[in-house]
């Protein structure tokens, strides 16, 4: 963006209000300055609290750590749990959250819109042990059969070595609840995005002769790109960290490669699920463990920023 | 369904010959009747019938287009059923998720169950109910209070924080310090909640002394986990909204901090409202870090800054996963699902003072 | 213009303060005492005339084991002093005792005793040593789901062997031998564990490595060991539902969840024993106290490999850990009195009606009670 402050307020023949501007002009930048420095302060806390908690369990002797091998033996199953389920829910949300949000900006009819928009909003709000008690309730014996059909026909795939679990209660399983709970989060932000695409450019589209697919294809997610991948990290960070509902839906134990089979475990659900009872080095453990998911969302989230930056020139504050 | 008006006629030139309106519904129609059939040779299941169905409708559809409108109408056919599939799967989660709590939550909803608190009531109660020997008792009001005042004053903190950061990294920030709050609001959405949770509570402790746990602790607590959900969907809504707005309004001698709040912010106000709303969904669930900073209790307390106070969450997960009578845990979990659906309402209402906001301020010629 | 903004602003946030005064201005706690209610609510109702003149607030935190327990020891306390109001956060063991060593909370609820470095700590917290009460017992049943099934006897080292996934279906010999009238059906076991850790978990597996050294290798710990698979399931809820839900499962869990679900009898001595309330308070006055503990302080080593007839072995403790002085005399006494009711045998029953817990024994009631007495006040 080239135009500055400065180059708005100082027209050739300025009177007496610029001084005034600039004085509102000040007091608010300053504002939005220090709104931003209160959240790397607060921050700061945070890392240092994270930090400070989590060094006795980094510098520990290996053998008093759970598992008896050091820290990263403990933890790097965990990892692997958290993004197999955090990949699955993207792999299933992504596509349908942007199914809908085109269905609602584009395709329904204008008043059925509002009314799904309005809907969606509020299954973002539905508290995740929610999630968990219908994970279990109703999801987890529907798709029991599925699994044991991956295990029966796909089995040579390490992804679906069976026995796929009696109770249906896998890591798939939860990867599909968490796909649940952060559909809506996407659909909310991408059907904002959509429904910004400046109306000249969609008309433009369409006078040219492009079908509707065309003219999205064309103005649309171009222009909703940057939106919709934010949209999808929110997600992102929500399904990594989410505790409550995949402590309540897996069936945790130790590392497998089968996702239709019970095992593997989340970092999250791990700290869920072990940090009330935990003490002493144990909870350092964990909130070690905190840091390393904090490490995860970091590293995810700088990679969409830079998909995100790359494609700036759409954005209208360029 | 197509959307050009253009009549179905093969006789001019000018325009290409169409599938006739009733197409689709007539596909449909056949797709169900093979979806039957497929479904039917590997054991009838809803879920195959409707797989089935789909590719069928979809294959038919598209050749069928393809054939007579040509190759790029075809396309558009195919990608139109194909979001409405996805609206269509995505409905049955959902609204199972809905019917869940609304079958599960409405035997114990109503006045009594929201005007009540818990304080005193054991699982003896919950025994002699389940026997017919005394009526069901024991609500949810103190967690509602607790909800609605923790909530509120988390919102109160993060909105204003969360919204001028945002106006800061779009209109104003340049240089380390913007890049360096981009950068950290990222980290910061990385926050497991029951850090945010431990951090308030070490906060708390450390400024008014050991063991201190009332509302506004939790407030922060969730202020933490708030403020990066607005930063960020605040950003990307301000981002979208044309610089030609924002030149017109210098081009008219307006200061920059006027044609922010004036022109810049009505305009986005629509996706800032819907990202408080998210913001707050994120974090008005959460139950582990409530419990470190606001503490746990079944009595009623209505001053955020003294005192345990008890949250939704915490509520429904302590009714559900450790109801009062382990032998009867019945009214427990009734109790459980209420509370759910009480927090959905809540949720439900501050969406709908959300879109009051923006419906107030948006500009009037917008969609 | 400026004005039509500010009204539009404040419309919403008028509502919304509207709301809130509504909501706080509504609610009540709940009438508990109805007339018709049984004698005992009636009876706690009755006395709290004579003795409320205690007011204030008491707050304690720990095992979500004791959260039933508590809720009906608070409801029954309050109702003696109607100007009390007691909390208990469930947060934990682990996070009871440290919030205790740390002086946050004046007492705390623990699946486990204080550990030595614990009571250093505690001691320095409170200005006087540290107690460990023993105030909630829970014993621990096997639910299992084999229709037609009804009794099951089980060794210890036979539960071992389940739980260690060594003995893998049903109609195994060593299962049979100890069931000689059961037809037992040729169907794979799938054993049920907590994913959670807990102090169900600790109590089991301690039992276990006790009574069957030799068919149980894995180390005592809250967490169920890493290496076996089964089923896992969060919270005692979770892991009843789990049973439930298919046949061949067995599973451990806190008696009272169990309602009528078969259980196994467990072999003490040359004896099968079914859980129950007695057998499990037996097994606790029965055990000795824990090596270098002060004389008034009552953490147990539970004796599991106990061949002592009609004990229970397989049994949770959950103390309360309390300071022998405070400082605070408001804090003090609320907590003495507390305790006080809470190691009362209206307490206990009262804990037992409504979580379904073992009430301590009268000799155990007594000496705890006395140690309760002599905490120094201001």
């Amino acid at each position: 963006m080239t135009i500055t402050t400065t180059d708005v307020q100082t027209p050739p023949n300025a009177s007496s209000t610029p001084a005034k501007n600039r004085a509102g002009d000040r007091n608010f930048s300053w504002a939005t300055r220090g709104a931003g420095m209160l959240i790397l302060v607060v921050l700061a806390g945070v890392a240092a609290f994270l930090l400070l908690e989590s060094l006795p369990a980094l510098s520990a002797d290996p053998a008093d750590i759970e598992g008896g091998e050091g820290f990263f033996a403990y933890v790097w199953p965990l990892v692997f749990g958290t993004l197999a389920a955090a990949l699955i829910a993207l792999i299933v949300a992504t596509p349908l959250a942007l199914g809908i949000a085109l269905f609602i900006s584009h395709y329904a009819p204008r008043r059925l819109s509002q009314g799904l928009g309005y809907v969606v909003d509020l299954l973002a709000a539905i508290p995740s042990v929610v999630y968990g008690l219908w994970g279990i309730q109703w999801l987890a014996p529907n798709v029991r059969g599925a699994w044991q059909w991956l295990a029966d026909h796909l089995g040579f795939v390490p992804l679906f070595t069976g026995p796929a679990s009696a109770t249906g209660r896998t890591l798939m399983t939860a990867g599909l609840v968490l796909a649940v709970m952060i559909l809506p989060i996407i659909t909310a932000i991408a059907r904002e995005v959509f429904l910004q695409t400046p109306a000249l450019h969609q008309e433009a589209a369409l006078a040219l002769g492009a079908t509707r697919w065309e003219m999205i294809r064309m103005t649309v997610l171009p222009f909703g790109r940057p939106g919709l991948i934010s949209g999808v990290m929110l997600g992102l960070g929500r399904a990594l960290g989410e505790t409550m509902a995949v402590a309540m839906v897996l069936s945790t134990g130790g590392f497998t490669w089968s996702m239709v089979t019970s095992g593997n475990s989340t970092i999250a659900a791990e700290i869920a699920l072990d940090f009330p009872e935990s003490a002493g080095l144990k909870t350092n453990t964990l909130i070690a463990a905190g840091l390393v998911l904090f490490v995860i969302t970091l590293a995810v989230n700088m990679a969409a920023r830079r998909v995100v930056t790359r494609r700036q020139a759409f954005s209208g504050a360029n | 369904m197509t959307t050009d008006a253009v009549p179905a006629t093969a006789t001019g030139t000018l325009t290409h010959r169409r599938l006739p309106r009733y197409a689709p519904a007539v596909t449909l129609a056949l797709s169900a009747a093979v979806g039957a059939g497929l479904s039917a040779a590997v054991g009838f299941s809803v879920p195959a019938f409707v797989v089935g169905a789909l590719l069928a409708y979809m294959a038919t559809i598209t050749i069928a287009a393809g054939v007579v409108e040509g190759r790029r109408k075809a396309v558009d056919r195919l990608v139109t059923s194909l979001v409405y599939a996805a609206f269509g799967i995505a409905l049955v989660p959902l609204t199972s998720v809905v019917w869940s709590v609304l079958a599960n939550g409405l035997p114990r909803f109503g006045a009594e169950f929201l005007t009540t608190s818990l304080r005193n009531v054991t699982g003896l109660h919950d025994q002699q109910a389940a026997e017919g020997l005394a009526p069901y008792i024991g609500g949810a009001y103190h967690a509602v209070l607790g909800t609605f005042l923790i909530t509120a004053l988390a919102t109160l903190i993060s909105v204003p924080v969360g919204l001028l950061a945002s106006i800061y990294l779009v209109e104003y920030g340049r240089g380390r310090l913007a890049r360096a709050i981009t950068f950290f609001v990222d980290v910061m959405t990385g926050i497991p909640s029951i850090v945010a949770g431990l951090f308030a509570a070490a906060l708390f402790g450390v400024l008014f002394g050991v063991g201190t746990r009332n509302g506004f602790a939790g407030a922060v607590a969730l202020s933490v986990l708030m403020i990066p959900v607005v930063v960020r969907s605040s950003e990307e809504m301000l981002r979208i909204v044309p610089n030609e707005l924002r030149e017109a309004a210098y081009a008219l001698g307006i200061p920059k901090w006027r044609a922010v709040v004036r022109v810049v912010l009505p305009t986005a106000i629509s996706g800032i409202a819907s990202g408080i709303t998210l913001a707050i969904a994120r974090v008005v669930g959460e139950t582990a870090p409530l419990i470190v900073t606001a503490g746990f209790t079944s009595s009623i307390n209505n001053n955020p800054f003294a005192d345990w106070m008890m949250s939704l969450p915490a509520y429904v997960y302590s009714q559900a996963m450790r109801p009062l009578s382990g032998s009867t845990p019945e009214p427990s979990l009734d109790r459980a699902w209420a509370a759910a659906l009480t927090l959905v309402i809540i949720v439900m209402a501050l969406n709908l003072v959300a879109r009051l906001v923006a419906r107030l301020f948006a500009p009037k010629n917008s969609r | 213009m400026n004005l039509s903004i500010a009204r539009r602003g404040l419309a919403p946030l008028a509502v919304a303060g509207a709301a809130a005064l509504v909501l706080a201005a509504c609610g009540s706690d709940p009438d508990t005492n109805p007339a018709d209610d049984t004698e005992n609510a009636g009876d706690t109702a009755d006395s709290s005339e004579a003795d409320s003149d205690l007011s204030g607030s008491l707050n304690g935190a720990g095992a979500s084991s004791q959260e039933a327990a508590q809720q009906a020891w608070i409801a029954g306390f309050q109702q003696q002093h109607p100007g009390v109001t007691v909390n208990y956060a469930p947060e934990g063991s682990g996070a009871g005792r440290e919030q205790f060593t740390s002086g946050a909370v004046p007492f705390a609820g623990t699946d486990a005793y204080l550990d030595d470095e614990e009571l250093v700590a505690a001691e320095e917290a409170c200005g006087a040593p540290a107690v460990d009460l023993p105030l909630y017992i829970d014993p621990i049943a096997l639910p299992y789901n084999l229709p037609g099934v009804d009794t099951l006897n089980l060794r210890p080292e036979v539960i071992a062997g389940i739980f260690d996934e060594q003995i893998t279906t049903w109609n195994d010999p060593a299962i049979a031998e100890s069931n000689p009238d059961v037809t037992l059906p040729d169907l794979p076991i799938t054993p049920v564990h907590r994913s959670d850790e807990s102090g169900t978990t600790e109590n089991f597996v301690d039992y276990l490595s006790k009574a069957a050294p030799q068919a149980w290798p894995h180390e005592v710990s809250g967490d169920w060991p890493a290496g076996l698979s089964g089923e896992a399931a969060a919270q005692t809820p979770g892991v009843i539902q789990a049973v439930e839900a298919a046949e061949g499962t067995i599973g451990y869990a806190s008696a009272a969840a169990v309602g009528d679900m078969t259980t196994v009898a467990v072999g003490v001595g040359d004896e099968f024993v079914e859980y129950s309330a007695e057998a499990a308070a037996a097994v606790v006055a029965s055990s000795p106290q824990a090596e270098g503990r002060a004389e008034n302080d009552f953490a147990v080593d539970l004796a599991r490999d106990t061949t002592e007839s009609g004990n229970y072995p397989i049994v949770l403790i959950s103390y309360i850990v309390a300071c022998t002085a405070y400082d605070d005399a408001a804090t003090g006494e609320l907590t003495q009195a507390y305790l006080s009711y809470l190691a009362s045998e209206e307490g206990q029953q009262a804990a037992a009606d409504a979580a379904g817990s073992a009430p301590i024994s009268d000799e155990m009631r007594a000496d705890v009670q006395s140690v309760i007495d002599s905490i120094e006040i201001g």
